[in-house]
């Protein structure tokens, strides 16, 4: 069975065709290995980055930026999305820290500054 | 009267970047000046990733590719006048500004300028209709949700499908609202497809092209908004409209670089690209006023802004060194399928130059021709070329010279 995709992974955007054969996964259009990857995991376990943000609650109107360390199941992105709605942090929070541990398998990351 | 020898206006991307680059040229009086009480612009409402794959090797969100150069102005202690505002330019490099301590006018020997770009808004597409609200641009939208964390809406419609409304739209989803359809008023979409996938087909969100916005409809909140499919000529086609209940609309359809300083300043403008004409090293036609990043020409990505930046840095820092040093003139042409190319003019040609440039309409496999006259200098190939992607073409020194006449450069579909 071939399916059409296109790559996520950078903003290249490479149109990729995944053949699916039995428990083979073969990947035409990918310009680097991360492509390859990538519809082998669309194929088996689709994954996705989830970016958003966290209230800081002892700042006025403020929200610091996270991410997810690595990416999540992809019908697990709104469950992340849930956990962090809850969420508050109190400044400062420099970036890199994190922020909640494993959350559907990824912990999550602030990816900015506040102080 | 304070004295620096470089001042740059505006420190997101582009004004970090070239700081950091005329600084490392040499030129260590240089001042960046912000309106907002910190450095990134407008990367610090892009909290999405996709920054700095080129540039840095990594993919990195806004705020994070934002950081690195941050840190790098900080190392270098390049002051920052944060809160600060520049309300005019002159052309013998006097920058007019304001803070809390009042005005501020400062005499530098180069400026660079690196404002960025605003949203075209509603009332420049005049869509019919009352004023409630609900009605935002995307990036105002995106500043709101992101920066301040305030709910924008609940059901929301988007026009235009470039990349801030498609990244909107995934934004809105993943923050709880209801985003029923991105509408495009051309028979493609501007964004990058990698956008397309991860933030409409992953969330099944409608694209509806050659449609367009008729009638916001609502009195105080917005309550709907009538869709219709345009035709060749981008007009409503009546019986095509229809009705979609909605609370906010995001309009999502062109950026313009902020050049309202430029303009008041007397710096000649290229009514195409919305920003100063400019030489290979990002310089106006005013000697040691440069600009670089959106404010310039509207870019898809910010490594190539920082690029561009330090183009300008690198530039204002010999032309404090050095002086007004442009002896050619070399005009650049847009041909067939290109719409502009910068730079407009090549002053110098012992060095490559790379020419920056879009083109009309989405066009499959393409050629690139660099031509001078009947001499074609250098060609490309392409496997694909749209508006929304600017492509980059090298001519090598060794072809720029002896040159008389306009360089052109135009496509051929193979």
């Amino acid at each position: 069975m071939k399916r059409k995709l296109i790559c996520i992974i950078c903003p290249r955007g490479c149109s990729l065709c995944a053949d699916m054969q039995e428990n083979q996964v073969t990947v035409y259009g990918n310009a680097c290995p991360k492509g390859r990857e990538y519809a082998i995991n669309e194929c088996t376990n689709p994954v996705r980055t989830v970016t958003a943000t966290v209230r800081v609650f002892n700042r006025y109107n403020t929200m610091v930026s996270v991410k997810t360390c690595v990416p999540v199941a992809k019908d697990k992105m709104m469950d992340v999305m849930k956990v962090l709605r809850e969420t508050q942090v109190k400044a400062p929070v420099h970036i890199g820290d994190v922020i909640l541990k494993d959350i559907c398998g990824s912990d999550i990351v602030a990816t900015k500054t506040v102080y | 009267m304070v004295y620096h020898d470089i001042v740059i206006i505006g420190g997101g991307p582009a004004g970090m970047a070239a700081a950091v680059a005329a600084y490392d040229a040499g030129c260590i009086d240089v001042v960046i000046l912000d309106r907002e009480p910190h450095l990134g612009g407008i990367l610090m409402q892009c909290i999405h990733n996709g920054f700095g794959l080129h540039k840095l090797g990594k993919e990195l969100t806004g705020p994070e590719y934002a950081a690195v150069y941050e840190e790098a102005v900080r190392k270098r202690n390049i002051q920052v006048y944060a809160e600060t505002t520049v309300t005019a330019v002159s052309t013998d490099k006097i920058v007019t500004a304001q803070n809390r301590n009042g005005i501020l006018q400062i005499q530098a020997k180069a400026a660079i300028l690196a404002m960025g770009c605003r949203e075209r808004s509603r009332g420049a597409l005049n869509i019919c209709g009352s004023r409630p609200a609900g009605v935002y641009s995307a990036g105002t939208a995106q500043k709101l949700v992101n920066c301040m964390g305030y709910q924008v809406g609940k059901k929301v419609v988007i026009l235009g499908s470039g990349d801030i409304g498609l990244i909107m739209a995934r934004r809105m989803h993943w923050e709880g609202a209801k985003v029923e359809a991105v509408c495009e008023i051309m028979p493609y979409s501007g964004g990058l497809p990698r956008n397309i996938a991860q933030c409409l087909e992953d969330f099944d969100i409608p694209l509806y092209l050659s449609t367009t916005i008729v009638q916001i409809h609502g009195k105080k909140r917005l309550e709907g908004v009538t869709i219709a499919q345009v035709d060749d000529k981008r007009q409503p086609i009546e019986e095509t409209k229809r009705y979609i209940p909605c609370d906010t609309l995001l309009l999502s359809v062109g950026l313009i670089p902020e050049n309202e300083l430029t303009r008041s300043a007397g710096i000649p403008i290229d009514p195409i690209t919305n920003g100063a004409f400019v030489d290979e090293n990002c310089q106006t036609k005013i000697p040691g006023i440069f600009a670089c990043g959106n404010v310039l020409q509207v870019h898809d990505l910010v490594d190539y802004v920082s690029e561009e930046a330090e183009r300008a840095g690198l530039g204002a820092a010999k032309f404090v060194s050095s002086g007004e040093n442009r002896n050619h003139s070399i005009e650049t042409k847009a041909g067939y399928g290109v719409r502009y190319v910068l730079p407009q003019t090549i002053t110098a040609t012992q060095e490559d130059v790379s020419l920056f440039l879009r083109v009309t309409e989405p066009f499959g496999k393409v050629k690139f021709s660099v031509s001078n006259g009947e001499n074609i200098l250098t060609t490309a190939k392409k496997l694909k070329a749209t508006p929304g992607e600017m492509e980059k073409i090298t001519v090598k020194a060794a072809f720029l010279q002896n040159i008389t006449g306009p360089i052109t450069v135009s496509l051929e579909a193979l």
